[in-house]
């Protein structure tokens, strides 16, 4: 047994969550590569998945800014009225301790997805157009990454659902154009997601890219 | 091998059926002399410390994580029982001024003819907070001493808690919801309780937990006995 590896590491794959090597053989675009022990997806490339991406994470970044100002929710009873926007949902935990509850739930229904969209924009969009990466671009996707699992819009909007199931014996609500523009947002949230391939971005931002 | 395969091929790979399932067929970057780096994938000599190119730390097996997952299980532990205690919603309408709990909430609207809405509160609040500790404890007790839990279900039971632990927001979102809506003066008003607070804190923690866990050592605790199991 000697202490080098008899094949370059560059020409190896190891699948993140049970360690099994493989050789590495890119797919076809459109196709993924599976680990075999485990059934991670090691790499999943699609054609043309940078410039789709780029375009759902920028209608993403505008709906998100557009969804925190327009008016959310509203409710009537008994001739008193109150309407919310996102932002004062997230802050509605504004009394003492609970003000730190506030700020989270900001940060992980809208700021944490905006920054995520940013991160995404900013690493993809020198690789779309065939440039050297972008400065700090590594350090950048490697925040977006950390950030995904605090990416919870997805979450408050089933919040919704069952927060206006709670109310609607109490007072009458009405739906916002917020309301309709987050719903849309956390579809396309999900759906940069899947489209993105971790693998092709993190090749590309390498000095010396593996193909 | 699934059909959709069509890029990687196992290095040990030596074209017997046979072996289909078991360790044999698979040669882990850690036999090679080299270790995968867990956030990009880039390979590296086995003495590498800091990935190159996304500047995480290079470990074989993180052997140290099991004391950070413990830490981690503990403190969400603990504000899971303050959270169940103190009431999560503060009711005030013209008659009355009512404190629920995450339980007693549900309770109440199972009774006020939303069973489906109480469902999913208990399932969110309950049933996965708790099902997530033990499952997190058994995963990291069983990457010590032999289990009985073949690797791929430990492997899917990692993957499940993993996704599924975030969904426990959904009571903490309710209570955002409820309280920034329901202001009507002196009609009625809705303010969170303490509990809300510790909610977070124990979905937090707990996703820190499972997130420390490295799964890799899933597999490792079975290659030493690669005889007795028989899964398909
Ligand atoms: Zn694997
Ligand atoms: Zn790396």
């Amino acid at each position: 047994m000697s202490d080098t590896p008899p094949i370059p590491c560059t020409d190896l794959i190891v699948c993140p969550k049970c360690d099994a090597a493989y050789s590495l053989q890119v797919p076809p675009a459109g196709q993924r590569a599976v680990c075999d022990r485990c059934g991670q997806v090691l790499i999943d490339t699609r054609h043309k998945a940078g410039l789709q991406i780029i375009a759902v994470s920028v209608t993403v970044v505008i709906l998100i800014i557009a969804a925190a100002i327009f008016p959310f929710l509203s409710i009537q009873a008994g001739g008193a009225r109150n309407s919310v926007s996102i932002l004062d949902s997230a802050l509605a935990f504004s009394d003492g301790p609970l003000i730190a509850l506030a700020l989270l739930t900001a940060a992980l229904i809208l700021f944490v997805p905006l920054a995520r969209m940013m991160l995404a924009i900013y690493v993809l969009t020198p690789i779309v157009l065939d440039r050297p990466p972008a400065r700090g671009a590594a350090l950048a996707f490697r925040w977006s990454e950390a950030l995904r699992p605090w990416s919870m819009a997805e979450i408050f909007v089933i919040g919704c659902a069952v927060a206006l199931v709670k109310i609607t014996d109490l007072a009458q609500v009405e739906l916002g154009p917020a309301f309709w523009m987050f719903a849309a947002l956390v579809i396309l949230v999900v759906a940069q997601d899947r489209i993105m391939c971790r693998w092709s971005v993190w090749n590309s931002l390498d000095e010396e890219p593996a193909t | 091998m699934s059909g959709e395969i069509n890029g990687p091929v196992p290095v040990g790979l030596t074209g017997d059926a046979d072996a289909a399932g078991t360790d044999a067929r698979f040669v882990t970057a850690r036999e090679m002399g080299v270790a995968g780096c867990t956030r990009c994938g880039r390979v590296w000599p086995l003495e590498t410390d800091v990935c190159a190119r996304c500047g995480n730390t290079i470990v074989s097996r993180d052997r140290k994580s099991l004391q950070r997952v413990w830490a981690l299980w503990l403190v969400g532990l603990m504000c899971y029982v303050p959270a169940n205690i103190y009431p999560m919603l503060r009711t005030r309408t013209l008659a009355q001024v009512q404190e629920d709990t995450i339980v007693g909430g549900a309770v109440e609207l199972a009774q006020h003819g939303a069973p489906g809405i109480a469902i999913i509160i208990l399932l969110a609040s309950v049933v996965i907070p708790l099902a997530k500790f033990f499952v997190i404890a058994f995963l990291a007790v069983s990457v010590e001493r032999r289990s009985a839990v073949s690797y791929h279900q430990r492997q899917l039971l990692y993957e499940v808690v993993e996704y599924i632990g975030r969904w426990s927001m959904i009571d903490i979102f309710v209570v955002a919801i409820l309280s920034s809506l329901v202001q009507l003066n002196a009609l009625a008003a809705i303010n969170p309780g303490p509990a809300s607070l510790f909610f977070a804190l124990s979905v937090i923690f707990t996703m820190l937990s499972a997130q420390a866990f490295d799964s890799r050592m899933i597999w490792d605790a079975q290659s030493g006995r690669e005889e007795t199991e028989k899964d398909e």
